[in-house]
């Protein structure tokens, strides 16, 4: 099993060593050799289960409910400005 | 060759409450931070609940346009990475949206497909700014979670004056279903162009695109189109592909730049979401959903061209919006069988009358005031006028020359040989447009 | 004062008659918990704890009644507590504090209960032993050096060990069982959706189950009735009646029709658990228990697929935490989470999702199948909780799939939804073994009844 490590990391923003990336390869290859293993389930017309209670249309009504206070929303950051978020420069 | 033009618009709804939480989802203009939550904010442990009102506007959107209304929906993931998408993942629709394949007809007579209409969140604001030197990027997440609808068509369209034909009428049937302001400057739509040119003799799609952001006006949709047809066009007409990537709008420059080159395609490892039941409908529902939508631009137009016995083109311009259609039907009955709707849909048109600062039924006064006024066919003052151009063709030559001054001499001989009561602006018009 | 042989009910009985206060108790809980070596603690609520304590002896005084009153209790440092530390057991929020309290905690301490602490787990629920936490791995009560399960190793611990009368955990493939019968305690993992997720940290959000510990079964039913029902804010909760589950407790099992699947007492489990099970269940017989064998056959396949569907929730629950808002920057977190990121991430990537998300939500369907059939023909079904006896601290850290695969018969009972009751069925080499209980959707009635048996045997 092929795993391209370094393009995985980037998809899930994640920095992997060199080091780290072989021992993960190692890993994950194991894992996923085990878990094709699911490949001998006959699944044809077999219907998918994302969700297991079968409920459906569970929404909620156009009310507003009381926001945080900006002081609440900001209590943990360790970057703020004038009642904002800051980060570096994004493009 | 040919543009090959397909667009992404995105229109937030004017809901009391966020998508999915109960915050308030008016934040123009609000203190930064003061709209948020658990959920929009994405704290651990926070869950989503939609909102059932942007759901059903979603879908009478879709309907507005002609689309199919699945009985079958669900809510996805797509994940991503960027400091104002809260939770790491927008929640949107993939494989399974609220709306499919629609239509829309154009101005130009051409039919533009409608991919689908779906339903995701807004992200939040992002604001760049130096502080003490430094370029930073400040964040309000106030936006986060704001119900937006995206509407995709096929790629149809192949100029930008389609285009923003198709932005106009979106807009339009966005503001008569009521559920959004649809505001472009506002940012409560906006619009991803995806432009490619298809050479001469080639079939089927470009092997390339260009997607345009930042495009904040219905004038620089045209400006912004009409710059990358041409830009394309030369690159092509050099032999060369024009690369694949991200152009903004910059106004200042008057061009598109280069925001972002696509090194891959993206993956956004769409997944069901598993914190949001799907949402089914039954038949009876949709019906009834269905029945609830307003007359519809094209069907007030058609209506008021036979219930008022209007021209397509005052039609048009009273139904451009749901304010002036409503001002003209309450004048109409208010005025019936004192004046015509014509009369009234003239006074609405070439008087240009603000309909804020007069009722309905005080201008109807006016207008029969001022028609008892005249008490004289619009035929007979004509008649009047050409006679006394006829008889002073001095006047015709002197306003040629550019004296604007000789049309009140005419006006007051006209007012001499009727002896009546006269609306000199009807008259000063008739005289204008003799001159012409 | 050692409370060790104190249940609930003893506690308010003693509450009543003034043997104690509570503010006594939550204190002697508290020096017991800083006594402890075991650290089963990441953060003690002594001040918050003692002043409730004084509030709940003021109520007790005057006769205001509630379930809880007054008894301490520890929730997993992955519920929500507001204004209290939330850790995850991670680097990346160890000074994370919630704006706002799981309503799971909220209806707890309506119902009188003190927090006395946030207990240790493995970093994110993501383990079998405690031994992913970055506050350092919890131990066996029982046998030192030993894992005591998880991943909620330290409320199983904390109510093993009596430094508290109950804990809260959460259970996504085993992570409240399996520690409960490391830990000689009755653990239990409701149906999914019957108890409100919100406000608790999700891992896979499809699978977790928010459930508890306690010393006794008769427990676990009081508190269960206090945390189930439907939450508005979870879209996933339902809001079918919450049952009476105490009236369950003094009900016989005469002619109740338990399954011993197959697949669940096979090559993989450790012959002496498989004698211990097998002889509770012949005892259960004598009681007018009617035992069949069943099978559940995609058993195998079923943690296959929770390998993906696992991982692949938790790369994007995951995704919030990105230092901006809140919390450390994701180079903080530790081997396990990066681990169950990169492979969610790789599953749910393009070109792979058919054939591995697609897939395994497939077989899930076929898992939940099994279940379903098998429940048409038994009331409840009966097997053990893990093939093999608690290990020792380390033995497994760098094999992650062995680590895996202590969950086998726990897994698919989290893909199903259905819920399981872990209770306490005896000694092994000095190391407690525990006996699981299944049944359908909202059985946890009938789990109890079966439950109280076993530990009336």
């Amino acid at each position: 099993m092929k795993i391209n490590i370094k393009h995985i990391a980037k998809l899930a923003n994640l920095h992997i060593s060199d080091e780290e990336g072989k021992k993960f390869e190692k890993q994950l290859s194991e894992i996923l050799n085990y878990v094709n293993q699911l490949n001998s389930v006959d699944t044809k017309n077999v219907e998918i289960t994302s969700q297991i209670t079968d409920l459906e249309n569970v929404t909620r009504e156009d009310k507003t409910s009381p926001s945080l206070s900006q002081e609440e929303a900001l209590s943990n950051t360790k970057s703020k400005h004038n009642g904002l978020f800051k980060v570096k420069k994004v493009l | 060759m040919k543009a090959v033009i397909g667009l992404e618009v995105h229109i937030e709804l004017k809901t009391k409450s966020k998508m999915f939480c109960g915050c308030s989802a008016d934040y123009f203009g609000q203190k930064p931070n003061t709209h948020t939550c658990p959920v929009c904010l994405g704290l651990p442990g926070a869950l989503p609940v939609p909102n059932k009102k942007a759901i059903e506007w979603c879908s009478m959107l879709g309907m507005a346009l002609n689309c199919d209304i699945p009985l079958f929906s669900k809510f996805d993931r797509k994940n991503y990475f960027y400091p104002d998408l809260a939770k790491g993942y927008q929640i949107s629709q993939y494989d399974e949206p609220f709306c499919l394949k629609g239509s829309i007809n154009l101005e130009s007579g051409k039919t533009i497909g409608i991919t689908r209409v779906h339903m995701e969140e807004d992200t939040g604001k992002l604001i760049h700014q130096a502080i003490d030197g430094q370029d930073v990027t400040l964040i309000d997440f106030n936006r986060s979670g704001v119900p937006l609808v995206e509407i995709v068509t096929e790629p149809d369209f192949d100029n930008a004056k389609d285009v923003v034909d198709y932005l106009k009428k979106l807009q339009q049937i966005a503001r008569y279903l009521d559920i959004s302001n649809a505001d472009m400057e506002k940012g409560d739509m906006r619009l991803e162009p995806n432009i490619s040119i298809r050479k001469a003799g080639e079939a089927g799609l470009p092997n390339y695109k260009v997607e345009v952001k930042n495009i904040n006006s219905f004038k620089f949709v045209e400006k912004s189109i009409n710059y990358e047809i041409d830009r394309q066009t030369k690159i092509l007409n050099e032999d060369k592909t024009p690369i694949q990537e991200t152009r903004g709008w910059d106004e200042n420059k008057q061009k598109t730049v280069t925001q972002r080159v696509k090194e891959e395609a993206s993956d956004y490892r769409y997944f069901p979401e598993p914190d949001i039941p799907p949402i089914r409908w039954t038949k009876s529902e949709i019906d009834k959903l269905r029945s609830t939508l307003p007359e519809l631009p094209q069907e007030k137009i058609s209506r008021f061209q036979k219930q008022y016995n209007l021209s397509l083109y005052d039609t048009t311009i009273l139904t451009e919006d749901l304010t002036t259609s409503e001002y003209f039907e309450t004048a109409a009955t208010a005025g019936a069988r004192k004046i015509s709707p014509k009369q009234i849909a003239n006074v609405m048109i070439n008087k240009k009358i603000n309909i804020d600062e007069i009722l309905p039924a005080k201008l109807i006064e006016e207008v029969t005031i001022s028609s008892k006024k005249i008490n004289i066919s619009e035929e007979e003052l004509l008649e009047a006028v050409r006679k006394i151009l006829k008889t002073n063709p001095k006047i015709a030559q002197d306003y040629k020359k550019g004296k604007d001054s000789v049309v009140q001499f005419a006006i007051g001989q006209v007012m001499y040989i009727m002896k009546k009561k006269i609306d000199t602006e009807i008259l000063r018009k008739l005289i204008i447009e003799e001159l012409k | 004062m050692n409370y060790s042989a104190y249940s609930i009910k003893d506690l308010r009985k003693g509450f009543k008659k003034k043997q104690f206060s509570s503010e006594q108790v939550v204190k002697d809980c508290i020096n017991d918990i800083k006594d402890d070596k075991l650290n089963a603690f990441i953060t003690i609520c002594e001040d918050e704890a003692i002043s409730k304590a004084k509030e709940a002896d003021k109520k007790i005084n005057e006769g205001i009644e509630l379930p809880l009153l007054g008894v301490p209790i520890s929730l997993k440092d992955i519920y929500l507590t507001k204004g209290i530390k939330t850790t995850a057991a991670s680097k990346v929020l160890n000074n994370y504090i919630p704006q706002y309290s799981a309503p799971a905690v909220e209806k707890l301490e309506e119902s009188g209960a003190i927090i006395i602490g946030k207990t240790n787990c493995d970093a994110w629920a993501h383990g079998s032993s405690g031994e992913n936490s970055d506050f350092g791995p919890t131990e066996n009560p029982y046998l030192e050096g030993y894992v005591p399960g998880g991943s909620s190793s330290g409320s199983a611990v904390s109510v093993a060990k009596n430094l508290c009368f109950a804990s809260m955990g959460t259970d996504t493939g085993g992570s409240i069982r399996l520690p409960a019968s490391f830990c000689n305690v009755v653990g239990l993992k409701p149906t999914y959706g019957r108890v409100s997720r919100y406000g608790v940290i999700s891992m896979a959000s499809s699978l977790d189950s928010i459930g508890h510990f306690t010393k006794n079964v008769e427990e676990s039913a009081l508190i269960l009735s206090i945390t189930a029902g439907n939450d508005p804010k979870d879209g996933t909760t339902l809001s079918e009646k919450v049952d009476d589950y105490e009236s369950y407790l003094k009900k016989d099992i005469k002619e109740l029709r338990v399954g011993m699947p197959k697949e669940y007492f096979s090559d993989g489990l450790d012959i002496r658990i498989k004698n211990l099970i097998e002889q509770k269940l012949r005892d259960l017989e004598k009681l007018g228990a009617k035992i069949e064998i069943i099978s559940l056959p995609n058993t195998e396949h079923g943690t296959e697929c929770y390998y993906i569907i696992q991982p692949a929730e938790v790369s994007s629950n995951l995704g919030r935490y990105d230092e901006i808002r809140y919390g450390n920057g994701r180079e903080n977190f530790g081997d396990e989470a990066k681990r169950r990121i990169m492979l969610g991430t790789y599953v749910l990537s393009s070109g792979y999702y058919d054939a591995y998300y697609k897939k395994a939500m497939q077989v899930r369907t076929l898992v939940k199948k099994d279940f379903d059939e098998a429940f048409k023909k038994v009331d409840v079904i009966i097997t053990p909780v893990s093939p093999t006896l608690p290990w020792k601290i380390g033995e497994k850290v760098n094999d992650p799939m062995a680590m895996y695969l202590s969950d086998v018969y726990t897994v698919n009972i989290n893909m199903a939804g259905i819920p399981g009751l872990s209770v306490p069925a005896g000694f092994v080499d000095g190391l407690p073994v525990g006996l699981q209980i299944l049944g359908p959707h909202f059985s946890e009635g009938k789990l109890f009844q079966v439950g109280q048996a076993v530990e009336n045997l």
